[in-house]
């Protein structure tokens, strides 16, 4: 038989925190005075998210999300908005940097305290195909961002 | 002389002996590959066939006058012979030789459609068809100003034919349709259909990418008018696949591609070109995948498609029961096991098919996730995705048994 080349670590994927985020998401539901409004989709899977921000004076007064997935997409995003509101919008993008460090294996940004709970997505990493699961809610901030404070 | 012999019963680990892509572990566990409605895999016999070919045989096909030409001709002529006599075609020069089922439609829509679908016509189609089967229509309805109309299907996964005699009418052109859905598994009455359409004057034509591999095929009791089939789906290798249509139909279609091969005489202004199946065969053709179909063929028929059904109805029968065990899951398709391929088409209350994936992957289980080609299917599900279990002769109860404790561990770690 061939050689076994992979064993990745199922528990650090489904840690309890992303389950229970999955099951129970953070800031769902719409945002009528939202200052931007996005809705992204994975052509491939389908997961998708309607991602509403209200900011105050270049700060996030309030994030809200409807959307469907997997649990590492809805996780994510449950989590984001979370760790968002409050933050400039300067922050806010940094956050981002920082996630996207995370999944790409940067072990200085899993220990990031800034990251809050998302620092239990960590493991996605060592599981490519699921990265881009992790980041659709992040890719929607980012355009969220760009919409929102475009003069 | 046993005129009616008793059905050889498959002898599975023999056959999985074939097959060297199965023996591995993944993730620490002996692969379980439950994927073969994407693709299956591939025994020695297609492998040692290629290399064959390219190692004693290698050279172009209807160029040189050279004995290596000569022996590449006759295999490369032969493997026509064998799909022409799979599929019982009355004559090896219906089949046509394409990369697979998709570009066998392509083909189809764009020469028999661009010379017979004019503005007002109308194409019937399934909503259960596999995007292969629907953007090529929709292009050439597009182009044309043609009308796409549709058969429906029902909760049960089986086609709604009750308005059949409304949707065909006299500007019906073609009727496209599946022999097995691609994500539910179901054997679709093809027959039955094909008379109404042709009651009307319109043309049928049946995508077998996941009829072939299961079913015997007989295009002339079929009763439709063009076949396509895949080679990789039924142990062929990648990137070759035929068309089989009735010569009178091909015989009258325009060309595909423009190249050698496909031409009689080539003026600089103009050029005739040659008789079917060459004239759809512009360029080299893939030769070794052509000779590898055949060898995968030989392999289906020397176990015999009855064996094949008998076990994969088993599976079918086991599987069905196996799955309903699993709390909280929800098994897509027929009740009827006879109406049924091994496909298995599920979805889980606690957990979304990607996770289901992820999690039977780490225990060397290969599932599909995600809409299967069939966007239109799934919003008419109302799912966004399913998982999909699909067998085929190679796999076992045991592969059943691994897929629901893998199950049974997705409900663990989703049980927060």
């Amino acid at each position: 038989m061939d050689q076994d080349r992979s064993t990745p670590d199922l528990g650090s994927l489904y840690q309890e925190l992303i389950i229970r985020h999955y099951r129970h998401p953070h800031n769902q539901g719409e945002l009528p005075d939202a200052d931007a409004l996005v809705h992204m989709q994975n052509p491939v899977c389908g997961d998708e998210v309607r991602l509403g921000l209200a900011l105050d004076d270049g700060r996030i007064r309030d994030a809200r999300f409807r959307g469907q997935g997997c649990s590492i997409s809805q996780a994510s995003i449950s989590m984001m908005t979370d760790v968002v509101k409050g933050k400039t919008v300067e922050e806010a993008r940094a956050l981002a940097d920082r996630f996207k460090e995370m999944m790409h294996g940067d072990a200085g940004a899993a220990k990031d305290r800034a990251l809050g709970d998302l620092r239990a997505l960590a493991g996605v990493s060592r599981f490519p195909a699921r990265v881009k699961c992790a980041l659709l809610g992040w890719d929607a901030l980012e355009e969220a961002l760009k919409r929102a404070t475009r003069e | 002389m046993a005129t009616n012999a008793p059905t050889r019963l498959l002898d599975v680990e023999a056959v999985r002996r074939e097959f060297p892509t199965l023996d591995q572990l993944v993730n620490g566990r002996p692969l379980v590959y439950l994927d073969s409605a994407a693709t299956s895999m591939r025994p020695r016999v297609v492998l040692d066939a290629m290399t064959d070919f390219y190692i004693h045989d290698n050279a172009n096909v209807h160029r040189g006058l050279y004995e290596l030409s000569r022996r590449a001709t006759e295999r490369y002529e032969d493997a026509r012979r064998v799909v022409a006599r799979f599929l019982n075609a009355p004559d090896p020069r219906e089949v046509v030789w394409v990369r697979g089922a998709t570009e066998a439609i392509n083909l189809v829509a764009m020469t028999w459609g661009e010379a017979n679908v004019r503005e007002g016509d109308e194409i019937l189609l399934t909503v259960v068809e596999h995007h292969s089967n629907l953007v090529p229509w929709q292009i050439l309805a597009q182009r044309k100003g043609a009308r796409l109309r549709f058969i429906d299907v029902g909760e049960d996964g089986r086609l709604r034919l009750d308005n059949l005699d409304k949707q065909l009418t006299e500007r019906t052109k073609l009727v496209a349709l599946g022999h097995v859905s691609n994500a539910l598994g179901t054997i679709h009455p093809v027959k039955e259909i094909a008379e109404r359409a042709h009651a009307v004057g319109a043309v049928v034509l049946v995508d077998g990418a996941q009829g072939a591999p299961h079913l015997p095929v007989d295009v002339q009791d079929l009763g439709c008018d063009f076949y396509a089939l895949s080679g990789h789906k039924m142990l062929g290798p990648m990137g070759i696949g035929a068309l089989w249509g009735r010569f009178e139909l091909l015989d009258a279609m325009p060309p595909y591609q423009g190249g050698g091969e496909m031409i009689n005489i080539v003026e600089l202004e103009c050029s005739t070109y040659a008789r079917p199946p060459h004239k759809f065969e512009a360029g080299t053709p893939n030769v070794a995948g052509a000779i590898g179909l055949a060898a995968a063929i030989g392999f289906l028929e020397e176990l015999g498609h009855d064996a094949i059904r008998e076990h994969e109805q088993l599976l079918v029968r086991y599987g069905m029961q196996r799955l309903r065990e699993v709390e909280g899951l929800h098994l897509f398709g027929p009740e009827d096991p006879e109406e049924r391929t091994a496909v298995f088409s599920f979805a889980l209350e606690c957990a979304h098919p990607h996770d289901l994936s992820t999690i039977l992957d780490a225990e060397g289980i290969a599932i599909r996730a995600g809409h299967h080609c069939t966007q239109p299917l799934m919003r008419r599900l109302g799912v966004a995705a399913t998982a999909r279990a699909s067998c085929y002769l190679y796999n076992t109860t045991g592969d059943i048994d691994r897929l629901v404790e893998g199950l049974a561990e997705a409900r663990r770690i989703f049980s927060f």
